[in-house]
């Protein structure tokens, strides 16, 4: 570890508050939930990719014994204009994200929802799935990005939407291009102009999935008071509610959401898909429970895969290494409606570098496939991958070390990025040293057909509100209520920070996460956001006792309150006088009473991320299967709170990256149905696939954070895919321009070319 | 409608008897009927292991067998490995090591691991990573899983 | 799950009828590791599960050194993998039978099961046709014994008429000098389809092939077996070329699909590729040698 601080709690490894309730099965996730009373409740889906809806006729279903209510979209509000921002990514036009939770005039992608089912019991809800029936006027689907953009593609929303091909085009013709960002910095054809050698590369990545192992649930109560309780797994209870709000169009007043235990989201647990249906089939009976959860299959088809891209990157360098130029083409796949994270993946593209000259150019293009959601670093996997490909390709072509070059032309503190942020403190500099003098990086790779890879990877991180309430017990412990819903350690990294800063033990911090009713507007747990600002919010909630207990302390001894100070644990007074934490607390209810600390943050003073990979591969020449021999994951991660959730991160980070270079994909027919939706065919790493995953934390404190700390959850999903392509092109000699690099394609490269 | 059926069973040491839907998974029957929802449901066809449990001394996916065919079984799902309020090595490694985030995957990891140590106390990491295979986990790369079953291999060794 | 009703009965007789009673939608179940899955997402229409585990003769090993080795159909993988003999002297089984599914559903999923379900990329299939496994049948009309290459029918379909069960499957005993292997190749390390599979099962005397047969799956609608390929390897000694010889008679007979699991090209290439590395492993067994893999 790069620097440390004397800190007492934070950087420790304590057991997870949750933990015990994790491990004996006692822990209640959202489709655990059972209310008295409580009907099952499915969604019915399209089976067509791009059809319009003719007639929908639920008769034959309600009229199966057992079947208790249907909803159709005819039983939402009619959906009028606004944005609305629910947290991570762009802000969602309502009447799409209505469209989304149950179609309209159209379906857009095969597994749309066109309808919902309640029942006494889940079989008979299946059942009844069957018996709605729905007439359907079936269009030709278009399927990605690049038929999308073409100006003979099917439109999938008419002439709603106008993104344009070049500035000057936007607004002026309908297309499936919903938006066009762009970012210029420099004089692009000078920069060229003034490189010893230009490499431009295409570059394609599939669809994949966040492949949570919890399928979305959602139970809800429309009481006949009006009042809607929806329990759900989200990783954001404000937006569900917001969100939730829009579409059922009632007041955000009205509906509670109570966070279940959440079973992994990596973004794709932030939209709405089956809240609403089943807030309408409670209201439509009366004020009856409907528990509804998906299957795999739903989840698929359904659910926010992230976008598959179509990139050009072109970039130019002397012949000494140093960057001249770069010129950056992105085309994302938003799915059946506007909003892929194209913005984003333009944002990030050239983080680590500073580049003199930069054009970077991105699309949002609707497809019929699922409208995809936040995954990881959102978009930032598929850019960086072509970014940090070209960067090996030119390291190669003059003769330089690909660490020695990526050092060479290093983001650094002031550095100003193309989309015209500028670095603050940030560790990519260390980061990259510290893989150069990493024992991997410096062992020999011996053995035929293997190859090394490096890649690095940058991420923004985010801020965003948070609030944290804190209650002093008598006993001497304090209850931490947070709205962070916790998705892989956030109670322990929070009730840590919140122990540090009081300077009592960590068992003593009781930490919950409780309803939207009960904390003040806290954002997703996402955005790698949760340690760093549900850590600010903590640690100012901390703040606030300290004060508090000061002057009760003084009001106590009859003392100035200058008089009095908090240090380490004790509140200290003239003359010797002390009083540990404890004794100060069972003091408090017959002194004045109980003391609470509250904290309503929106910190901006985020720490940006920086990690780079180093990965070795062997290559079946005669097959085209790889295999990760081993791999190392370099991350600047501010302050390690708990350094073993961190190590978790990185390496469930590195993973899911992983398995987005070699395995996973969407695999779709010419009419749009998507081929592998299990987890048969859809092929996450298991643990065969997978090597021990060794990390190196780089602690470069963020100075805008009380602990130092800097999002560290995102940034490890972005180095692998070019850290495997370049490992599998040493192995080789095969560029991999085409992920995922999966024996069929990677076969396909290797074999000379058929006749 | 569909046929209810009585099924006596054994589960988690004690005694069980439930009705059930003839249609119903075990998986359905614990977690709808008995109320055993530690017993996760991921994926439904077999694929990711979240529902595993043992039956009969053999791991199952309670997704892939009917309740009905437990007439007169012997089943463990997770809420059954700590025994008089014990935590078993393996749910104190899983602890220590950080081997869980979100937890969702975790009681088909530990069921899994519980029968792999009963009939190989002390397996390789291939071994570990073979038999668990077709456990799927999303967040944690599963460096940390396999580590906290070989020490809790080693713990009671 | 559709509307299902379960019945288990203790003997073949009563399994017989309630088959013969309750026509094509009553299905057998005995791992259930694929036919519940198929009733559950409604892939295959089912009205009743007859689960034949109870009856003796579907489950359990038997060998016997002149009569070979008996395997009940239902007998789950994990009991198979693990029997000492059938690792000392039917190495290949468990090739198949470790690779199917993972640890849990090889508790309970069955040979007897993946030759009924008759898909064409089955991990059992190769194996038990080199090994000359024999299926028999038990049904309304009395007995009667398939040749494992003969039952699969078509992808999903085999030879099994209304009311009839897989009861057995039995393997001659091996012979001296003589080893079988079998492979997958599969994108994962576990968990999937085959993309190809195949097996090989060889004889020696002397330096020369006696005996040779070869089988491979997932590239044409029924697991194949390939008589030319072992023929490409009888009668001399193994050689590069003889390998070669079987290895491209084994890529000329796949007639692959292109699909989510594989293409055409990577399919005709892997029938090479996996009968030339089964037909050097199957010789490695066949003189007593380790496998280096």
């Amino acid at each position: 570890m790069v620097a440390t601080e004397p800190y007492k709690i934070v950087g420790t490894r304590p057991v997870r508050p949750d933990g015990v309730d994790k491990v004996t099965g006692r822990a209640a996730y959202g489709s655990d939930i059972k209310l008295p009373g409580m009907l099952y409740a499915r969604v019915k889906r399209s089976p067509h990719a791009h059809a319009i809806i003719k007639k929908i006729d639920a008769s034959k279903a309600l009229a199966l014994p057992g079947v208790k209510a249907v909803v159709t979209r005819a039983d939402f509000r009619e959906a009028g204009p606004g944005l609305i921002d629910i947290g991570e990514g762009p802000p969602v036009n309502l009447k799409f994200m209505l469209d989304n939770v149950c179609a309209g005039d159209k379906v857009v992608y095969k597994g749309h929802a066109v309808a919902s089912v309640a029942a006494t019991d889940l079989h008979t809800a299946e059942d009844a799935l069957n018996l709605i029936e729905v007439e359907y006027e079936v269009l030709p689907p278009v399927m990605n990005v690049r038929d999308a953009m073409l100006e003979s593609a099917p439109l999938i929303h008419g002439n709603e939407l106008t993104g344009g091909l070049t500035a000057a085009d936007m607004g002026k013709r309908p297309s499936n291009i919903a938006n066009r960002v762009e970012f210029e910095m420099g004089d692009v054809d000078a920069g060229f102009a003034q490189s010893d050698i230009v490499i431009e590369r295409e570059f394609e990545t599939a669809m994949y999935h966040q492949g949570y192992i919890e399928p979305h649930n959602a139970t809800a109560l429309w009481n006949k008071d009006g009042d809607i309780t929806i329990w759900t797994s989200t990783q954001g209870t404000f937006s569900v509610r917001t969100a939730s709000a829009m579409i059922l169009g009632v007041p955000v007043s009205s509906i509670k959401v109570v966070p279940m235990e959440i079973g992994g989201g990596f973004g794709g647990k932030i939209p709405v898909y089956l809240e609403p249906h089943a807030a309408l089939l409670s209201k439509k009976l009366g004020g009856v429970p409907v528990k509804m959860w998906m299957t795999r299959e739903e989840v698929l088809e359904a659910t926010g895969p992230t976008s598959g891209t179509y990139s050009r990157v072109k970039i130019g360098a002397k012949n000494d290494g140093t960057l001249m130029a770069a010129n950056v083409h992105l085309a994302f796949e938003a799915g059946g409606f506007p909003g892929s994270p194209v913005g984003a993946g333009a944002m990030c593209a050239l983080g680590p570098y500073s580049i003199p000259n930069a054009f970077v150019e991105g699309f949002d293009v609707v497809v019929n496939r699922p409208k995809v959601a936040a995954y990881r670093g959102p978009g930032a996997p598929a850019s960086e991958y072509a970014v940090e490909s070209v960067i090996d390709e030119i390291a190669e072509r003059i003769g330089m070390d690909p660490m020695d070059m990526r050092l060479k032309n290093a983001a650094v503190e002031g550095t100003r990025r193309p989309d015209g942020a500028t670095m603050g403190v940030i560790g990519n500099v260390q980061v990259m040293e510290a893989i150069k003098d990493s024992p991997h990086y410096k062992s020999e790779l011996e053995g035929e057909n293997r190859g090394r890879g490096v890649a690095m990877g940058f991420w923004f991180n985010a801020g965003m509100e948070s609030a944290a309430y804190a209650t002093v017990v008598s006993d001497g412990t304090v209850a931490l209520v947070t709205g962070a819903t916790d998705i892989g350690g956030t109670r322990a990294s929070h009730a840590m920070q919140l122990a540090e800063t009081l300077g009592i033990p960590y068992d003593d911090v009781k930490p919950h996460v409780v309803d939207t009713d009960s904390i003040g507007w806290t954002g997703v747990t996402g955005g790698s956001r949760t340690t760093f600002a549900g850590g600010w919010a903590v640690y100012e909630a901390a703040m606030d006792i300290r004060v508090q207990m000061e002057e009760r302390a003084a009001k106590i001894w009859e003392v100035d309150r200058d008089q009095v100070h908090y240090d380490n644990g004790a509140v200290h007074g003239p003359d010797g006088k002390v009083f540990s934490f404890k004794e100060l607390a069972a003091q408090l209810p017959h002194t004045g009473g109980t003391i609470s600390g509250h904290a309503d943050v929106n910190p901006t003073t985020v720490g940006a991320a920086f990690a780079g990979h180093i990965c070795d591969v062997e290559v079946d020449p005669d097959t085209g299967k790889v295999t990760i021999l081993r791999y190392t994951a370099v991350q600047d991660v501010g302050t390690a709170v708990h350094p073993s959730y961190v190590e978790g991160q990185i390496q469930g980070g590195a993973s899911q990256g992983i398995g987005m270079a070699l395995s996973e994909e969407y695999f779709y027919d010419e009419n749009g149905v998507m081929r592998n939706s299990s987890f048969l065919d859809y092929r996450m790493p298991t643990t065969l696939d997978l090597p021990m995953i060794d990390t190196i934390l780089v602690e470069v404190p963020n100075p805008g954070h009380p602990y130092g700390v800097r999002g560290v959850g995102e940034v490890p999903i972005i180095p692998p895919l070019a850290a495997v392509a370049n490992a599998i092109y040493n192995a080789t000699g095969v560029r991999v321009r085409k992920l995922p690099a999966n024996p069929r394609n990677l076969l396909e490269e290797m074999l000379p070319p058929e006749a | 409608m569909s046929n209810r059926i009585i099924i006596n069973t054994v589960i988690n040491g004690e005694p069980t008897e439930f009705l059930a839907d003839e249609r119903d998974s075990l998986l359905e029957a614990l977690r709808e009927r008995i109320g055993l929802t530690g017993v996760k449901e991921g994926c439904n066809n077999g694929n990711c292991g979240a529902c595993a449990v043992i039956m009969d001394g053999r791991l199952v996916n309670s997704c892939l067998v009917l309740a009905a065919e437990t007439e007169g079984a012997n089943i463990t799902t997770v809420e059954g490995l700590a025994k008089g309020g014990e935590l078993t090595p393996l749910q104190q490694t899983f602890l220590e090591d950080a081997a869980l985030q979100c937890g969702i995957c975790t009681p088909g990891f530990l069921v899994a691991a519980t029968a792999l140590l009963e009939q190989n106390p002390h397996p390789s990491e291939h071994e570990i990573r073979y038999w668990l295979a077709g456990n799927l986990c999303r967040c944690t790369g599963y460096d940390k899983i396999i580590r906290a079953v070989q020490h809790a291999a080693e713990r009671s060794a | 799950m559709q509307d299902v009703t379960y019945r288990r009965p203790a003997t073949l007789q009563e399994a017989v009828q309630l088959l013969k009673d309750n026509g094509p939608t009553a299905r057998v179940l005995a791992g259930g590791t694929d036919i519940i899955v198929m009733a559950r997402e409604r892939r295959r229409d089912t009205s009743m599960f007859v689960d034949i585990k109870a009856i003796p003769e579907l489950t359990g090993i038997r060998f016997d050194a002149s009569e070979g080795l008996t395997l009940g159909a239902a007998t789950p993988l994990y009991q198979i993998y693990r029997n000492e003999t059938i690792q000392r002297l039917y190495p290949c089984l468990v090739d198949s039978a470790s690779l199917i599914g993972g640890t849990a559903v090889q508790g309970r999923a069955s040979f007897g099961g993946n030759l009924c379900n008759a898909g064409p990329a089955a991990d059992s299939i190769p194996s038990l046709i080199v090994l000359e496994g024999k299926a028999r049948i038990v049904g309304p009309n009395g007995e009667r014994t398939v040749a494992v290459e003969d039952f699969c029918t078509a992808p999903g379909r085999n030879v099994l008429e209304a009311g009839e069960i897989l009861v057995s499957l039995s393997f001659p005993a091996p012979q001296p000098n003589s080893g079988a292997r079998f492979l997958r190749f599969i994108p994962r390390n576990e968990m999937d389809i085959a993309v190809v599979n195949a097996a090989t099962s060889l004889r020696f005397e002397g330096n020369n092939v006696v005996a040779a047969r070869i089988a491979i799956g997932a590239v044409a609608p029924r697991p194949l077996f390939v008589p030319a390929a072992g023929a490409a390897l009888v009668g001399k000694p193994l050689t590069d070329e003889s390998i070669a010889a079987a290895a491209s008679a084994s890529r000329d007979a796949a007639t692959p699909i292109d699909d989510m699991r594989g293409s055409v090209r990577q399919r005709k290439h892997l029938s090479y590729v996996l009968t030339e590395r089964t037909i050097r492993d199957a010789a490695h067994r066949a003189r007593g040698e380790a496998l280096e893999h």
